[in-house]
Order: structure tokens, then C-alpha cells, then sequence
């Protein structure tokens, strides 16, 4: 039996999604981090992003971020047509510095997790989601 | 590899780290056709606990032939190490003599006339004998699956998984993790698992909806063995959902999840472990990455790539032992652990030689009770080969040849693919091929071979894509699959490349034109994790090719070039 119409164009839309293949770091998301930062150095680390290497549904990835004595993290997909995903911003009173969400990918791409720290200075973390087809497993 | 003079080097604890490996190399015996039971499971007992490790069965009860890869690349850090090491580098490396029962255990070359010489591997009523043979030297030996056990044979589809678990529960497994086994639906696993007499352990099981860890997969257990505290903690394979259809266990969710790792294995410590086992199913470059970022685990037993490997693999202060498949192998590693830590092992892997192993009458039994009700089915012969079918290999194997032929001619089409498993066992030119023998690499629960429409460009992300889980150079981005094989199409791989230019020059074989990217193909393929797939099974396509070839003969061919190694 063939597949049906309906299944082909699932399988078509599956396969638009992955044609553009590792995205490069969109423009909009340099100009979101010098918003964001002002311009000012970002350190690596400080930050923990926490997301998988492989997307098990790159329509929901689950990612989170911690950083200790941040007032304000800045999350972004940047190979997403729209980069920007979420600023947290914590008050004084807050007991931690953390937060997790959804987020949808358009492909394989880098997310980065920005905080600002509360003596102004910034830190930086980021990781490869990789979005795939999938199958083969040995 | 490592040496003892590697292993002298490196300061544990208080004293030098002692470790000694006890893979015999019994090619004299050989020649004298001496090679005994005792010989392959001659071992002196060491140290105070002993591990027993068997991994990736893929329900093989029965004794079986397995030829071990020709072509097996590692890229970036994993380049010329192990288990990327085949063939006569391979016997240098461990120093196995041509000709000799390791050089057919453990490669691929001269296979027909070592395999005639052997004879069969496996059969788990000869690992069981193994297994007592050990209880009778270590009463309290741990025996530990790395799951891929309840998938890949007749018998084992038309039971939903219950033969295997019925022979394995003859066995007494302590503790177990998982791949395959949810293939068979979240509903039927749970099933199971809820009435296991053993451990069933995934620290990396979560619940999907809230990424919490699952109920009925407990991260980890104690074992007090030989007066020893030992964690066991279970890796389950992280890519569950994207190599196999994630529509079939949607309430679960996955992932490597190295930092709730390292957080179990702080955990256990601070619970009194004294020595830390994963069982995991990662795969053994994960496994090798994992060691070096997750501090205080002793040792891994590693599955899912299938790989033999006669050493433990050294990182840090982790040994990591990789058993083979198919039933072909089983690891036993003594520790001694002494005050909290591992002061040295003493391990072996052996393997089971059908024709050498008497086999345990107990499970004997077990094992005909559940073929017995399909005996008639199992043993009909379809046709021969008069050539040597295989499927081990990064690229191509003879029997996926077949599979890929079988799906042109059956379904019409201009181009197939078939996946790249590294499960199935061989057959030896001259053989009958049964129906049990198509059931052993084509068995799964999605097994529809489906016929579509794909433009030359699409065929290419999909080659790009698989290329990827295969050859990215970070560990933690692979699958564990080999690469997709391919019918009526020739190709070049530079494995060197990053994604989306690895593959060039794809042409049709019937035409031997260059695939045009605008183009539209007829493709049939098997093992499409979309749901709602449809077509006939692919045992009942490669049944109907057979039957009407009688004999089939299958050469390796060229038609897939590879660079950058």
C-alpha cells in the first residue's frame, strides 16, 4: 500500500523543517544580547543552561536555567526566525534564580542563556540542540 | 587499549590500580581441538564481588552465527580507538593470533571458514551454564542486562516480549535497563515490568508531561554483596523517541541526563555506596564521554553498540566494559573494594561457543516450551544462499542487500532504504534460510514497508541526517545506529564533514544518472517511526523475494564510497 496523501505531506512537513540545515546565528539575536546587555563583556559561565542534545519533539524542548545572584536571565533560540524567547526577572526576595519552559526550534541550533548579575556584570552559557528525522536506531 | 603497565600507572586511592584482563587466546588448543568449557571459563576468582554482564540479546535464544564489523569508524576524539578498531588491527592491538577462536569471536575476517571450523555462538542455555559457572565460584555474583532483550525474533514478536522474559526470569537477572523493549507499546511494557522479580532501573526515565523521574523505573538499587554496599544505577537508551517511533511510549521521555546522573551517583554515595555500577545502554562512545563528566561511578557496563571488547576501556577512575551481542559474549569483572573504593578488577570476556558450552538442561527446557507452540512456523524453509549474509558494518551488509533488493522488486520502486541496525545474526553460504532466520533481522513492531514519492533533495536531508547521528564528533549528538542502507542508489560519504556536506554524488544504479535534487523517486523503505505507516511487513516482502529467488546470492558491493577517514 502506498501512503496515503495526508501521510506524504506529514512526511513533507518533517522534511521542510530540517532542510535548512545547522542555522547560523541570527542577526536578530546579536542585537537582542546588546539590548539586553547594553554592549557590556559577557563572561562564560556562572549561568547553567540545562537543555538535550537532541530534541525528542523539536516543537517542545524542555530547557531550564539557574544562575546564582542573577536579577534577570535572558533566553534565546538563535536560529529561530523570531529569536527571542523569554527574560526572568527576579526580585529581591526571590529564593532562587531559576526557571524552566518549553520552546519551540526550528532546526538544529544554539540556545544561549544570558544573566545579569546583581552587581552588573553578565554571564553567558549556550547549547547545541540538535533537531533530527530520527530513526536507525541500533 | 590498556595494558597492566597502564594500568600499574595509574594511582587509586592508597595503592597502584591493579588490573588484568583474562581473554585466553587458545589458538594452540584450537589446533589441537582441545578447546574446552573450562578453558573458556577458567578464571581465578579475585577481590570480593563479581559482576555478570550480558547486553543487546535481541531474543536470541537459540545459538546463532555473528560476524562482528568490517568497517566501524570512529571520528574526532573516537578516531583509531576502541571499539573503531576492526579486523587484523584489531588482533594486533590484543594481541590474537590469526585463525584462532578470538580471531572468529571477535572479527569479521575469513568468517565462513572460521564459522565452519567454530561453529555456532550464543544460545542462552549456554550462558546460563556460564552464569552458574560463576554463582558456583561467587554465590552472590550480580547479573546485570543491559536491555535489547525482549525485541528481534519470531518467537519474541508473537509473544509481545514473553518468551524472553520467561527465559531471562530462568536466568535470575538482579537488575535490568532498556531499549528496544518499548517498542512494544508503554501499555505492554508497564505490564511487564510491574510483575519483574528483578530490578527494572532508568535514571533517565521520565515522566513526559512533567519531566519527573517515571515511578515504575527506580533510578538505582543497593546490593550488599561479599559484604560490599553496591549501587546499581540504570542508563536506559537516551534516544528512545527519535530512533524508534516515540508515538508507541508517549508518556515517557528520555535523554543522556548526565547532571541527574552525577546527582545519583552523589546521592548513593552519601547513602553508603561503596562501589557505583551503571548499567547502561548509551552506547560506548556515551558511555566513554559520560565517565569523563560524571565523578565516582566504578564501572559501566556499556550496551547498545554492540561492540566486543576483550579490556575494559579506562577513563578516569571508571572502567567501562563493553559484552558484545546476540548472545555471543558474557563479561564477568571481579572488584575488589576495599574501604569505598575499587582497588583493582580482574575481567573477562567470554564467549559462548555453542558447540564447547554444555547447555544448562534447566533452561533448555524453558527455551522449547516457548518455540515449541511455533516450531512448524519457525523451521519452514524459504529458500538458500550459497553466499554469506550479514548486517554488521557502518555502511552496508549483504543482508540488508537482500532486504533492499527484496523491496525493489516486491514494491516497484526506483530506490529503498532499510535501517541501519546493528542487531541480526549471519547465515553461512550453503544454509537454508528459514523463516526464522528473515523474522531474526526484520522483527519489530513497525516493520511495515511503506512505498512513497520522495524529490532527490529530500533523500538527501535524510542521508545528511542519519549521517549525522553516526559521525557527529560529539558522542553525546550519536544514536548508536549505523548508517542507512540503501537500494538502487550509489553514493559518496566524506565522514570528516560536518552536516548538510557529508554526502555527495548520489546516483541511480539503474540509470546511472546523478539523483536530481527537483526530481521525484519511488522509494519503499521499512521501519518508519511515523505513525499511521502503511504496507505489508517487511518479513512478508523479503519472504516473497526468497521464494521466488530459491537460492540467493549476494556479493558485497562499492556503490558507497567513503572519504575523510
Amino acid at each position: 500500500m502506498d501512503f496515503t496523501r495526508r501521510e506524504t505531506l506529514a512526511l513533507g512537513v518533517g522534511a521542510a523543517a530540517l532542510t535548512v540545515l545547522p542555522f547560523r546565528v541570527h542577526a536578530a539575536a546579536d542585537e537582542a544580547i546588546a539590548a539586553f546587555t547594553g554592549g557590556a563583556d559577557v563572561a562564560e559561565g556562572g549561568v547553567d543552561l540545562t537543555a538535550p542534545e537532541i530534541a525528542e519533539n523539536g516543537n517542545t524542548v524542555p530547557v531550564s536555567v539557574d544562575a546564582e545572584g542573577a536579577v534577570s536571565i535572558l533566553v534565546l533560540a538563535t536560529g529561530n526566525p523570531t529569536p527571542g524567547v523569554a527574560t526572568f526577572n527576579f526580585g529581591e526576595l526571590a529564593g532562587s534564580q531559576m526557571a524552566s519552559t518549553r520552546i519551540r526550534l526550528a532546526g538544529t541550533q544554539d540556545v544561549v542563556a544570558i544573566a545579569k548579575m546583581a552587581d552588573g556584570s553578565f554571564a553567558k552559557a549556550s547549547s547545541t540542540v540538535k533537531v533530527t528525522i530520527g530513526g536507525c536506531g541500533g | 587499549m590498556i595494558s597492566r603497565r597502564d594500568f600499574l600507572q595509574v594511582s587509586m586511592a592508597a595503592s597502584a590500580m591493579v588490573g588484568a584482563s583474562g581473554f585466553g587466546n587458545w589458538a594452540r588448543l584450537a589446533a589441537q581441538q582441545k578447546l574446552t568449557q573450562d578453558d573458556l571459563l577458567q578464571f581465578d576468582t579475585y577481590g570480593n564481588v563479581s559482576l555478570i554482564h550480558v547486553t543487546d540479546i535481541h531474543a536470541q535464544l537459540m545459538p546463532i552465527y555473528f560476524r562482528e564489523p568490517e568497517i566501524n569508524l570512529g571520528v574526532g576524539a573516537a578516531f583509531g580507538q576502541v571499539p573503531h578498531v576492526t579486523g587484523a588491527d584489531f588482533r594486533k592491538m590484543y594481541g590474537v593470533a590469526d585463525g584462532s577462536p578470538s580471531h572468529y569471536a571477535l572479527t569479521y575476517n575469513d568468517f565462513t571458514s572460521l564459522a565452519n571450523a567454530y561453529g555456532k555462538v550464543g544460545g542462552l542455555d549456554r550462558v546460563s551454564t556460564v552464569i552458574n559457572s560463576i554463582r558456583a565460584d561467587r554465590p552472590d555474583a550480580l547479573l546485570l542486562d543491559g536491555g535489547d532483550t525482549w525485541h528481534g525474533s519470531y518467537t519474541c514478536y508473537q509473544t509481545e516480549g514473553q518468551d524472553m522474559v520467561n527465559v531471562m526470569n530462568a536466568l535470575k537477572p538482579d537488575a535490568m535497563t532498556f531499549h528496544w523493549e518499548f517498542t512494544l507499546g508503554s501499555d505492554r511494557v508497564n505490564e511487564i515490568v510491574e510483575g519483574l522479580p528483578f530490578a527494572a532501573l532508568g535514571q533517565n526515565i521520565f515522566d513526559a508531561e512533567w519531566d519527573e523521574p517515571a515511578e515504575l523505573f527506580p533510578p538505582y538499587k543497593f546490593f550488599e554483596r561479599g559484604g560490599v554496599n553496591i549501587a546499581v544505577i540504570g542508563q536506559a537508551f537516551p534516544y528512545m523517541p527519535i530512533a524508534n517511533p516515540g508515538w508507541m511510549f508517549p508518556e515517557y521521555s528520555f535523554g543522556i541526563r548526565d547532571e541527574n546522573m552525577q546527582q545519583m551517583v552523589d546521592e548513593v554515595r552519601s547513602k553508603g555506596a561503596e562501589c557505583v555500577v551503571v548499567l547502561s545502554h548509551n552506547g560506548f562512545d556515551v558511555d566513554k564521554k559520560m565517565a569523563g563528566r560524571v565523578k565516582g561511578i566504578d564501572v559501566i557496563l556499556s550496551g547498545h553498540t554492540h561492540d566486543a571488547l576483550p579490556e575494559p576501556v579506562l577513563v578516569g577512575e571508571t572502567i567501562v566494559v563493553a559484552s558484545g551481542s546476540n548472545g555471543k559474549f558474557v563479561s564477568r569483572v571481579d572488584l575488589d573494594i576495599r574501604d569505598g573504593k575499587m582497588m583493582g578488577f580482574r575481567h573477562k570476556l567470554i564467549p559462548i561457543f555453542s558447540d564447547v558450552i554444555t547447555p544448562d538442561p534447566v533452561v533448555t527446557k524453558v527455551i522449547d516450551e516457548q518455540r515449541a507452540p511455533y516450531l512448524d512456523q519457525l523451521t519452514e524453509v524459504i529458500g538458500q544462499t550459497d553466499s554469506l549474509l550479514y548486517r554488521r558494518g557502518n555502511f552496508n551488509g549483504t543482508w540488508d542487500d537482500l532486504i533492499c533488493q527484496a523491496l525493489i522488486e516486491e514494491r516497484e520502486a526506483d530506490i529503498s532504504m532499510s535501517p541501519g541496525v546493528r542487531w541480526g545474526p549471519s547465515i553461512l553460504p550453503g544454509q537454508d534460510i528459514t523463516r526464522e532466520d528473515i523474522w531474526n533481522v526484520t522483527s519489530m513492531t513497525y516493520g511495515e514497508a511503506y512505498r512513497t514519492e520522495m524529490t532527490g533533495e529530500f533523500i538527501h536531508v535524510i542521508m545528511e541526517d542519519v549521517a549525522d547521528n553516526l559521525f557527529n564528533v560529539d558522542p553525546y549528538y550519536q544514536q548508536g545506529g549505523d548508517m542507512v542502507r540503501i537500494g538502487g542508489m550509489g553514493y559518496k560519504i566524506d565522514v570528516s564533514k560536518p552536516q548538510g556536506s557529508r554526502i555527495s554524488e548520489m546516483t541511480l544504479l539503474k540509470t546511472g544518472e546523478a539523483i536530481d535534487p527537483s526530481k521525484t523517486y519511488q522509494v519503499a523503505g521499512w521501519a518508519s517511526v511515523n505513525e499511521g505507516t502503511e504496507g505489508p511487513q517487511i518479513w512478508d516482502v523479503v519472504e516473497s523475494h526468497i521464494r521466488k529467488k530459491g537460492t540467493v546470492h549476494v556479493e558485497p558491493h562499492e556503490n558507497v564510497k567513503v572519504t575523510g577517514v
